[in-house]
């Protein structure tokens, strides 16, 4: 669903520019920043959850930690801050709709 | 949550890397303790020095000369050994003074003899019609993804609310060619003759005054539009769900501006949620409209070996946090003994002084920019609790049906029972509350909150490297 970015690059300090895999696409974002912040300025996304009552589209909203709006499943780990987490190159984003789902055990508990 | 405690690790933790943890850090550091200092963020700073040494913007001048101050206090703490924890997520503080921390996925405990929680400030919520839209944000968010990832609005913009913070981020955002749609200011008219009685206090730290008119002089010479006196205020999405138009009313106009970003402020309030999770003692502050922790003069809560600084035990602003951490570390010395309390005293003295004038300003700006009735107090199909989707109707509604306070609301409605734990929720509800029953907000209390404070997985949890003796 692409809509116009809200945000742009302002001149940088020629940060590198790493790449994240996005709801199935590919964005580049700089190092350094958050997974929220490399998702406003990419303006892919119109909304990175969807709430687990109404359903109702939600987006970042404070960016600092507090508010929890920008919950998206993180290299397959739901529940992720994106405004808390700092992006590297290769990762996986996925928005998070309706109530987060328990990730697969990683190994049998013997 | 009990988990067997590791021997002491710090004579002192700090919590939060702001300009009064730095400071508390640094002035323990300096008399002989060994200090953790433990940050969510990547580096220190805080929310107000976010990324001070590491701005990504170019020319970081844009932020104004303020945010320079934060460059200078990463300086001095450097300039001493102190382990420091940063990307640490705080899950748990205990009476027992451990702190459980989230470090890369990794948990461990750290156990400090002093603590001192430097936690600072969160934007008061902002509860209107449509806040929960897409494209509606905090102005602090605003400026941390300025400071922070160098980005600024492309989308039309305007800014909402009321307080110093809102005229800041619009000049910073006209230093970096940002085309402001508008600047809806809340503050009720009836404010300015209230405030006015304190103005001859405010004027003996007459800087702050300066600053203001600074920068809405600035605003004006750009040619933004200020719009004041707004109430009503509604935010309304477009075709995409995302914010496209807010509402609101001036005198006896109606009025509506398009954008495509709305940030909204309401001033900034003590984050407590620590303080809450140790059950210290709170008092409610009439005039700032939050909830604070009990302390003494040096920032002591009641539970013993527990100091809060800075913005955290209420609002002060940066330059006042600095000295409230210093006054927090230097009591803590003379706690555990490293200087007798004359010592203390005397080095206090500077940072007493000092504080007493930062706080001239407060009763006046306190006033100037007190919310209006109608975001404290908000219409019924306002949401009030953004995670559970639990309305101001919802809580009226609980309310009639005998519900007595905040507590009570999550069982009524899981209000405050979502993730964000009730920080984005709390004052809204009790105000809610305590209007609809016409009783004071002590009467009605806040949500009992409980660790961990902090998302944390059974297996992270399951992890925890605890010492074999301990254990058993």
């Amino acid at each position: 669903m692409p809509t116009g970015p809200q945000f742009q690059r302002l001149p940088d300090q020629n940060r590198a520019t790493v790449t994240l895999t996005v709801e199935g696409r590919t964005i580049e974002a700089k190092t350094g920043e958050t997974v929220a912040a490399a998702i406003l300025a990419a303006g892919l996304l119109s909304h990175t959850r969807t709430t687990p009552v109404l359903g109702a589209e939600r987006a970042p909203y404070c960016m600092m930690g507090v508010c929890f709006e920008c919950l998206m499943v993180i290299d397959g780990e739901p529940n992720r801050q994106a405004c808390m987490t700092l992006v590297q190159d290769g990762m996986n984003v996925e928005r998070q709709l309706g109530a987060r789902t328990a990730p697969a055990p990683a190994q049998e508990v013997a | 949550m009990s988990l067997p405690a590791p021997c002491p690790t710090h004579d002192l933790i700090v919590v939060g890397a702001g300009p009064a943890g730095m400071a508390a850090a640094e002035c323990a550091a300096g008399l002989g303790l060994s200090v953790a200092l433990v940050d969510e963020q990547p580096r220190p700073g805080g929310q107000i020095y976010r990324a001070t040494g590491a701005s990504p913007l170019a020319d970081a001048s844009i932020l104004g000369p303020d945010y320079q101050r934060g460059a200078a206090l990463v300086e001095a703490l450097s300039r001493h050994r102190i382990e420091c924890f940063y990307n640490a997520t705080v899950w748990q503080v205990t009476r027992d003074r451990e702190i459980g921390l989230l470090v890369q996925g990794q948990t461990r405990l750290l156990q400090g003899r002093a603590i001192i929680l430097a936690t600072g400030a969160m934007e008061r919520p902002v509860p209107i019609p449509g806040w929960t839209l897409p494209g509606v944000m905090t102005a602090g968010a605003g400026q941390i993804l300025l400071k922070s990832a160098g980005l600024m609005p492309s989308a039309s913009v305007v800014i909402a609310g009321s307080g110093p913070l809102l005229f800041l981020i619009a000049w910073q955002y006209v230093q970096a060619g940002v085309t402001i749609a508008a600047v809806v200011e809340t503050t009720p008219h009836g404010n300015y003759l209230r405030a006015l009685r304190h103005l001859g206090r405010a004027l003996k730290a007459n800087e702050y005054l300066r600053k203001g008119v600074a920068l809405i002089a600035g605003l004006k010479r750009a040619g933004i539009p200020i719009l004041r006196n707004a109430r009503h205020l509604r935010a309304e999405a477009g075709a995409d769900g995302r914010v496209a138009r807010l509402h609101f009313r001036t005198g006896n106009r109606d009025r509506s501006i398009e954008c495509g970003l709305l940030l909204l402020h309401q001033g900034v309030v003590p984050n407590t949620q620590i303080t809450r999770a140790l059950d210290c003692s709170h008092d409610w502050d009439a005039l700032q409209r939050c909830w604070r922790p009990r302390v003494n003069e040096w920032g002591a809560t009641d539970v013993p070996g527990l100091w809060v600084a800075g913005d955290g035990a209420g609002i002060a602003g940066a330059r006042a946090a600095e000295h409230s951490g210093r006054l927090a570390a230097l009591d803590a010395a003379r706690l555990l003994d490293r200087i007798q309390p004359s010592e203390r005293d005397e080095k206090a003295a500077p940072d007493k002084a000092a504080l007493a004038h930062h706080g001239a300003v407060r009763p006046f700006l306190d006033t100037l920019y007190a919310s209006a009735p109608d975001i404290l107090v908000p219409s019924d199909d306002t949401i009030l609790c953004r995670c559970e989707e639990v309305t101001a109707g919802d809580i009226r509604h609980f309310v009639a049906l005998g519900c007595q306070g905040p507590n009570q609301a999550k069982i009524f409605g899981r209000s405050g029972m979502g993730p964000c734990q009730g920080r984005l929720c709390g004052l809204t509800v009790a105000e809610v509350i305590a209007d609809a029953r016409g009783v004071p907000m002590e009467e009605v209390g806040y949500y009992r909150i409980r660790p961990p404070i902090k998302p944390i997985t059974l297996g992270q949890l399951a992890d925890l490297d605890i010492p074999q003796e301990a254990a058993e």
